[in-house]
């Protein structure tokens, strides 16, 4: 599978960790991110989410981002796997891998990255809970907000 | 001219389908759609300020023509991760 990907199949950590740091033994550090689902969100208990996506314009987004991050930290590859479809509670949503000579570099691509998924990218959570269902509505996606992007890359640099 | 209208998450429940095919006037707008579409679905008038929308996979604006053949996407506001 590409570093990038909107997939149906269940994530796997250890294959994005050897997709994005192949033929490589420059690496000193490999930050990951797993997202999963909760039990509990705004006082619902949650049954199962669904997960939506545009694929094809969420695969390009998750590669803009991709593209911002090796940008901002040169010496630092980032791979990223969203799923769709519907998911468990505890199964994992998103699986984000930065790889870098250093630490610091990894952990803040590793951050930057899932918080400009959160803002950019197509893809919506439909949450089931005991009682009802509900299409969670987080940002207005504007790849062009550099006001959203500085806000991203000054949380992944905290 | 033709074009194919794509929706998601709560628009596309209000709508009632993901995908419409629309006969549009020439020379049209990502706007001329949506006005279109909100004539249909006056449900939907509640996101215009909240929704981004995209041309043929590519994130755009609602000032951008659109031709025979594009798909025109509205995107409510996005909740992955």
């Amino acid at each position: 599978m590409a570093a990038v990907a909107v997939t149906a199949a269940r994530l796997d950590l250890q294959a994005l960790i050897d997709e994005v740091s192949r033929s490589s033994t420059a690496e000193g550090a490999v930050a990951s991110f797993l997202g999963l689902v909760r039990e509990e969100n705004q006082g619902r208990r949650v049954s199962f989410l669904e997960y939506e996506a545009y694929e094809p314009l969420a695969v390009r987004a998750l590669q803009l981002i991709v593209d911002e991050a090796r940008e901002a930290w040169a010496d630092t590859r980032v791979g990223v796997h969203h799923r769709i479809g519907r998911l468990e509670l505890g199964e994992a949503s998103i699986v984000i891998v930065a790889v870098s000579p250093h630490r610091a570099h990894a952990f803040a691509a590793c951050r930057y990255t899932i918080e400009r998924v959160k803002q950019i990218v197509p893809i919506w959570k439909h949450e089931h809970f005991e009682g009802g269902d509900v299409w969670l509505e987080g940002a207005t996606a504007n790849p062009d907000d550099e006001a959203a992007r500085d806000a991203a890359r000054r949380i992944a640099c905290a | 001219m033709r074009v194919t209208v794509r929706l998601f998450a709560r628009l596309r429940d209000l709508a009632g389908s993901g995908e419409l095919v629309r006969e549009v006037a020439n020379p049209a707008t990502v706007e001329s759609v949506w006005r279109s579409l909100v004539a249909e679905v006056p449900e939907l008038r509640a996101y215009e300020r909240t929704m981004s929308v995209a041309v043929n996979a590519d994130y755009s604006k609602m000032s951008a023509t659109v031709s025979d053949g594009d798909e025109v996407a509205f995107l409510p506001p996005v909740s992955g991760g």
